[in-house]
């Protein structure tokens, strides 16, 4: 589970989706006959003021088509190409597979893209294909999820300021002081686990010593068991101040539960959830805030990322920099990573301001 | 036409030896008195182990838990009595709660019960469906409900295209269903308790329910006495959809996000319910009552793991290995009222 937001079922279901209804669904494609026209390439050294071309053909490849984190990330996506009057293509199956997505690169690749953003399936099962599509003059950034290959990777925020945020999130609901637990995803989800620790040292700095992490609690993702979880947390910690879930479904699950019990009131929820599965909790008072960073702007930054790229404002190497349209400036990092930074608050105030 | 499920029917035990009947009968009270002991025990020791287990909200929380799962397995367990099985509850289960979801947020003036009924309707063509693909094509109710199983969730799939319905979706007063106390039991759970007793007394003193066992245990014998076995093998279909229907409506009330992956794998805890209930996979045995405190024991296992601190690596193997010890000791109990049969009379189990 690299992706908080993606259902733990549903490739299962995509799959029974799949057999049943081939006909229906089984070639969510936008494979564009597009006409041959000579891509420069990335080149060796960058030049901060080198001019981005118009009619660039920028490509998205998500993980899957019809998912409603990917449908937003790209819609931020097409937002930036529009903005830099280019050519957006969207491209995938129904199916998180790296296999499936391999063809579309390749299809990417034949129809002469400037530019594939992709959410990669597999770090290393989409390496072959990339390199050729790099080869044919492409541009490849990785975002939501990186391959091995990528020339940058956008990465959505970073495990340091994410573990901050849910840090900091907790501790001004307790007012520095009290025990709190961590409903998560699956004990060995990466991302999570990463977070966790990171939260784990942040907790050692001195503002945060009135904070006690009690236990951590693995809801698996899912709604049921994440209910349970949060329930049996409650039950063995009676006096528990506070949850902190950094998984969309336990956040959500946990905040359902407070919220039809006793406890509401009586016990702080935050972590990482989407407005809208929050939306009611945050309006009965249940949470006070919680975080998720910005899948538009992810899209978005990833847009201008590969443009920047192919124009040869940046390389991938560390320290380079370049604009990111309404967003500013951002600077290449460490493993030609760029980082969309913190992650956005959510409550009462500016909810009601997204919809995802 | 020599089981002893049969001979216990009432309308037909008249010839049959008294003292057979006795021990027929006792035999499901045991199976149950079994299950109910193993949950009373679960409870007493995690109580001991934890006192929170049983405050105010903790019951609740039990009674809330144990509801969808129980529902559920009343309806199985009317399938599995005429030697059928429905493995496409689960899918059933989550279109009626995509359904219900999306009825709350298409039309958001629709009054509550309205919307609930709709669910349950949901179902009810569902399980409607397989009833009649089972006794119409005549292909193994296995066979049938995986392949509905697959199908139903896909239309759920491709209904919802990866969207979800969220709590803020629903009416407070939906919502709230919970919060409803009827004689000191959550509304829900009232409501499971009442489907329980009504399915219960059914089988146990209406004709037609008691010709389900004579489906399950014989059916070709159950033909030639006359019993309309197809359409009482569809009404049991459709009865079970429309329970799943009722259970994917309790659990869009109860945890309020709903997306098409609710009740993925649940078939599979249903027919564990239902078995570790006494209800026999082979047909023709077990009651409605077993079936639910089956659903009790596992939704109580489930609840009780966390407070025990149990590693989660471990959990699905812990519940595993308390499924096969409850069977096995069913099978045991089993074992030993079929010797006593025999030695009582009356032959055949």
């Amino acid at each position: 589970m690299t992706d908080p937001l993606r259902p733990r079922y549903l490739a299962l279901v995509a799959a029974a989706a799949a057999v049943l209804m081939t006909a229906a669904c089984g070639g969510g494609t936008t494979i564009d006959d597009a006409d041959e026209s000579g891509g420069s390439g990335p080149t060796g050294t960058a030049d901060p003021d080198a001019e981005i071309p118009e009619g660039l053909k920028i490509d998205f490849l998500p993980k899957q088509l019809n998912n409603p984190y990917s449908d937003i990330v790209n819609a931020g996506g097409a937002e930036a190409v529009d903005e830099l009057a280019g050519e957006y293509t969207e491209r995938g199956g129904t199916e998180p597979t790296a296999d499936s997505q391999v063809e579309y690169i390749n299809a990417a690749s034949q129809a002469a893209s400037d530019v594939i953003v992709i959410a990669a399936n597999d770090p290393d099962a989409v390496c072959p294909a990339l390199n050729e599509a790099r080869d044919n003059g492409a541009a490849i950034v990785g975002y939501d999820s990186n391959a091995n290959c990528t020339d940058v990777f956008v990465n959505q925020s970073s495990d340091e300021l994410i573990g901050r945020a849910l840090v900091e999130m907790i501790s001004a609901q307790l007012d520095g002081e009290g025990t709190f637990a961590v409903l998560s995803a699956t004990p060995n989800a990466t991302n999570q686990n990463t977070w966790i620790a990171a939260m784990e040292e942040i907790l050692q700095e001195d503002e945060y010593t009135g904070l006690e992490l009690v236990d951590t609690v693995y809801g698996n993702d899912d709604d049921l068991e994440s209910f349970q979880e949060m329930q049996g947390l409650m039950q063995s910690y009676p006096d528990l101040d506070g949850v902190v879930s950094p998984t969309t479904v336990g956040i959500a699950a946990a905040a359902r539960y407070v919220s039809d019990s006793e406890y509401k009131g009586e016990v702080a929820i935050t972590g990482l959830g989407t407005p809208n599965q929050m939306r009611e909790f945050v309006h009965d008072g249940t949470v006070e805030e919680f975080a998720l960073w910005n899948p538009r702007e992810l899209g978005y930054l990833a847009g201008y990322t590969g443009a920047a790229l192919k124009a040869g404002q940046i390389t991938g190497a560390e320290g380079e920099t370049f604009t990111a349209g309404e967003l500013g400036e951002y600077t290449v990092g460490e493993d030609g990573e760029v980082v969309l930074g913190p992650p956005t608050v959510f409550n009462e105030d500016n909810i009601d301001d997204f919809d995802f | 036409m020599s089981t002893p499920t049969t001979a216990t029917t009432p309308s037909a035990t008249g010839a049959a030896p008294a003292a057979a009947r006795r021990t027929a009968r006792r035999r499901p009270q045991i199976r149950e008195l079994g299950v109910l002991l193993a949950v009373v025990v679960l409870i007493a020791a995690t109580w001991l182990h934890n006192p929170g287990f049983l405050s105010h909200q903790g019951v609740r929380d039990l009674f809330l838990g144990a509801t969808v799962l129980a529902v559920l397995a009343v309806g199985q367990a009317l399938v599995l009595i005429t030697k059928n099985v429905d493995l496409s509850v689960g899918s059933v289960m989550g279109l009626s709660a995509f359904g219900t979801g999306l009825l709350f947020v298409t039309f958001p003036g629709l009054p509550v019960p309205v919307v609930m009924a709709a669910g349950v309707l949901i179902g009810l063509v569902c399980g409607l469906a397989n009833g009649l693909l089972v006794t119409a094509v005549q292909v193994p109710a296995l066979v049938v409900t995986l392949g509905t199983l697959y199908a139903y969730r896909g239309l759920n799939h491709w209904w919802a295209g990866g969207g979800q319905v969220n709590a803020h979706d629903m009416p407070e007063s939906f919502l709230a269903l919970g919060r409803i106390p009827v004689l000191g039991v959550p509304l829900p759970a009232a409501i499971a308790v009442a489907v329980v007793v009504v399915v219960g007394l059914y089988l146990a003193h209406f004709r037609s329910g008691r010709e389900l066992y004579a489906i399950g245990s014989n059916a070709d014998a159950a033909r030639l006495s006359g019993i309309p076995a197809g359409r009482r093998v569809i009404t049991a279909f459709a009865v079970n959809g429309a329970l799943a229907g009722l259970a994917g409506v309790l659990f869009a009330a109860r945890y309020g996000t709903v997306d098409s992956t609710v009740g993925t794998g649940m078939e599979l805890q249903v027919v564990a319910a239902a078995v570790v209930g006494g209800v026999a996979i082979a047909g023709g045995v077990g009651t409605v009552y077993g079936a639910a405190l089956g659903a009790v024991l596992l939704t109580t296992i489930t609840a009780a793991l966390p407070i025990w601190q149990i590693d989660q690596f471990w959990q699905q193997a812990v519940v595993g290995a308390l499924i096969l010890a409850a069977i096995g000791l069913d099978r045991l109990l089993a074992l030993r009222t079929a010797r006593k049969l025999r030695g009582g009379g009356a032959r055949g189990a």
